[in-house]
């Protein structure tokens, strides 16, 4: 993909590196998308099949029994595929685009017709089709909560994560109103990498040399998940922990080749601080 | 009390037996008629899809129909543009099995997406670089094609062709029948094959990737050889149920013969180029993406009998049977070919479409499984009623097989 658009300016590519060793699986990432992003709720959300979450908790473990036992949590959100976007293609009704100045792979549910080829073609679960009417129960006060930047979806269509897309409106009126052209690092956040308290998630756009993001996808600990189909996720993750790195993909036996890096494992790279500086 | 409305010198049974013999096919039909409303009132939560199985029984029911109705295109070629003049005797049979097949396909697609009044939207908002949207553009026009195919048989009917300008539209619609052949040729070619593309395209989804020529994936040609392979012998089966239900010869030997002959040798190559297609995914796509043969199916029902049945028992046995003239002009034999075709095609889309949705790709996500509802049952099974009944009424009402007279002659008195 061009690395600039036709004004010949750098083009954005929002993407976000989550830390593994960080992660406790509190799940505030996923509370924080769905009330964001006005996720419509089921009375029984252990319906995983059928509920919608944007961003989704995976709990991993090492299989090795106690007290060898490690475990570890995989926050999913949209990987937003940069190469050839697996759902993108294949939509009938042009309802899924990769936006070409932003990275961000779109959903325009008033155009989506509800065939679901996008969710046989994505790998990664991220598609979530609403099988339901929108329901937001008024005795629980949820429909008070609901964000008026965010058009909740109709029965019949397929959502996903968008990358809090309407924060990067909010953040770009902003910037124009102020007579900006550009947005800072920090003006265009994600309701996830707010919400996490331990600040695993860091946002940004990984085409800036300034971004956070932009060094740290450089760390021989961060991978992407499914990375050998090809579909150059914008979603990274970090891990010192070879056996979470290797359950980030499919390998043949001996395929995988452990990271190992004499300075990292000496000066403990995941536990000191100071190591996102890389 | 219908007689007048019979075709002439043949025999049929009565109305009342024929009205009970529709019965349980318009049950069924009345079964799918609610299903389909919940399913349109309520939604598609009356289903057991889910965002796993997105795609489910109607899709694979949509796939089996489609290539079982090919016979209608396939059958259209070899009588009107390669002139086989013996098929003439069947052609009528294809097109309204053809008929059925996309029509009620048609209808099921209405049904199994989550917006049905936005389906324009694939025409007006079309993406041209999904497989689905040549698949949508294609099987529509093709569903005119045959209508168009279908309607002189509908004015040969007795009472019809009592009105002279009917009569002489119908005519005038068989002289140029080569024309819609040709159309209806071109159209089936390229929606059996997107409808494989469609599954070869999934790069990210191991188990249905294929590579390919060019833009389409192997599976785009598999698709269309598969189709026109057995949709002749499905259109034999039909042709062979309906010759035992009325207990009389319909089709001369010589048409079903050289339907099967073709099939045989289409079947055959077909199930050469799919063995080396496996070969192909199993040491190229799927080594590629970490994975081995077996680890798709380490969960699950699924398991690789039936990738065993689907090449060997549904694919080697039948192409063995019907490719020795020995096996194809016995009867029994050349039905089991026929079913064990047909069983093996469903057998194939039944693998693209559930088994690459139940396959995990992601290494820590769990198998899920998928039973289809009441309700899903009800829209797929209203197909087969709906297909008895059309049939039935067809076989009723219109002179369907041309020789069905010569065959039966009336016993003298």
């Amino acid at each position: 993909m061009k690395k600039e658009n036709d004004n010949g300016k750098p083009r954005h590519r929002y993407g976000m590196v989550i830390d593994l060793d960080k992660c406790t699986g509190c799940g505030t990432c996923m509370i924080a998308c769905a009330a964001e992003n006005n996720v419509s709720v089921r009375p029984d959300q252990s319906d995983k099949e059928r509920a919608i979450t944007w961003m989704r908790l995976y709990k991993i473990t090492n299989g090795k029994e106690f007290p060898d036992t490690e475990v570890s949590y995989f926050p999913r959100p949209c990987m937003h595929c940069d190469h050839h976007p697996p759902c993108v293609s294949v939509c009938v009704a042009t309802a899924t685009k990769l936006d070409f100045n932003t990275g961000i792979v779109s959903q325009i549910y008033t155009r989506c017709i509800g065939c679901r080829y996008c969710q046989a073609a994505c790998p990664y679960g991220a598609r979530y089709f609403n099988w339901w009417d929108a329901y937001f129960p008024k005795d629980k006060g949820l429909d008070r909560y609901l964000s008026p930047e965010v058009s909740p979806r109709m029965r019949g269509v397929v959502e996903k994560c968008t990358f809090c897309h309407h924060r990067l409106m909010r953040a770009k009126e902003q910037a124009y109103a102020e007579g900006r052209r550009e947005i800072e690092e920090h003006e265009y956040q994600t309701a996830c990498t707010e919400a996490c308290p331990v600040q695993a998630i860091t946002f940004g756009d990984l085409n800036n040399p300034d971004h956070k993001v932009s060094k740290l996808v450089k760390h021989p600990f961060t991978f992407r998940l499914l990375e050998r189909l090809g579909t150059e996720p914008k979603v990274y993750y970090y891990s010192s922990r070879d056996w979470v790195r290797k359950l980030g993909d499919n390998f043949l036996p001996g395929e995988y080749k452990p990271v190992l890096h004499k300075t990292w494992m000496q000066e403990e790279w995941s536990t000191k601080p100071g190591r996102d500086t890389y | 009390m219908d007689s007048a409305l019979l075709p002439h010198g043949v025999k049929r049974c009565s109305p009342w037996a024929f009205f009970f013999w529709t019965l349980p096919w318009l049950g069924l039909l009345a079964w799918g008629g609610l299903s389909a409303f919940l399913c349109l009132w309520k939604g598609l939560n009356q289903t057991n899809m889910s965002n796993v199985f997105a795609f489910a029984l109607w899709i694979v029911f949509d796939l089996a129909v489609i290539a079982l109705g090919a016979g209608a295109f396939f059958t259209g070629f070899l009588t009107y543009i390669i002139n086989k003049k013996e098929l003439r005797n069947i052609i009528n049979t294809a097109v309204i099995i053809g008929f059925i097949c996309y029509s009620g396909a048609m209808a099921m697609l209405g049904i199994d997406i989550g917006q049905p009044i936005r389906g324009w939207f694939i025409f007006w908002h079309a993406n041209i670089h999904s497989m689905l949207v040549e698949v949508s553009f294609c099987i529509t026009c093709y569903l005119m094609v045959l209508a168009i195919e279908f309607l002189p048989i509908i004015l040969e009917n007795r009472k019809l062709e009592e009105i002279k300008e009917l009569r002489l539209f119908g005519h005038n619609l068989h002289e140029i029948m080569a024309v819609f052949a040709a159309t209806g040729t071109f159209l089936s070619f390229f929606h059996q094959g997107s409808l494989g593309g469609m599954f070869g395209v999934m790069y990210a989804r191991p188990f249905a990737a294929r590579e390919g020529f060019y833009i389409w994936p192997w599976t785009f040609f598999l698709f269309v050889l598969s189709a026109i392979a057995c949709g002749p012998l499905f259109t034999i089966l039909c042709t062979k149920l309906a010759e035992l239900l009325t207990r009389k010869k319909l089709v001369p030997d010589s048409a079903i013969q050289a339907l099967a002959k073709i099939s045989a040798w289409l079947l055959s190559f077909y199930i050469v180029l799919k063995i080396f297609d496996y070969l192909g995914w199993i040491y190229g796509v799927v080594p590629r993406a970490g994975l081995t043969f077996e680890s798709f199916f380490r969960e699950g029902p699924y398991g690789v009998w039936m990738v065993v049945c689907e090449i060997i028992f549904c694919g080697i046995l039948p192409a063995v049977i019907l490719i020795t003239p020995q096996g194809r002009k016995n009867q029994g034999w050349l039905i089991l070919a026929a079913l064990l075709t047909c069983i093996g095609i469903v057998l194939n889309r039944f693998l693209f479409i559930i088994v690459t949705l139940a396959i995990p790709v992601m290494p820590f996500e769990r198998f899920w499984s998928y039973l289809p509802t009441w309700q899903e049952w009800g829209v797929g099974l209203a197909v087969v009623g709906y297909g008895f009944l059309v049939f039935s009424l067809a076989y009723r009402y219109l002179p369907v097989f041309p020789k069905e007279k010569e065959l039966n002659p009336a016993p003298e008195s």
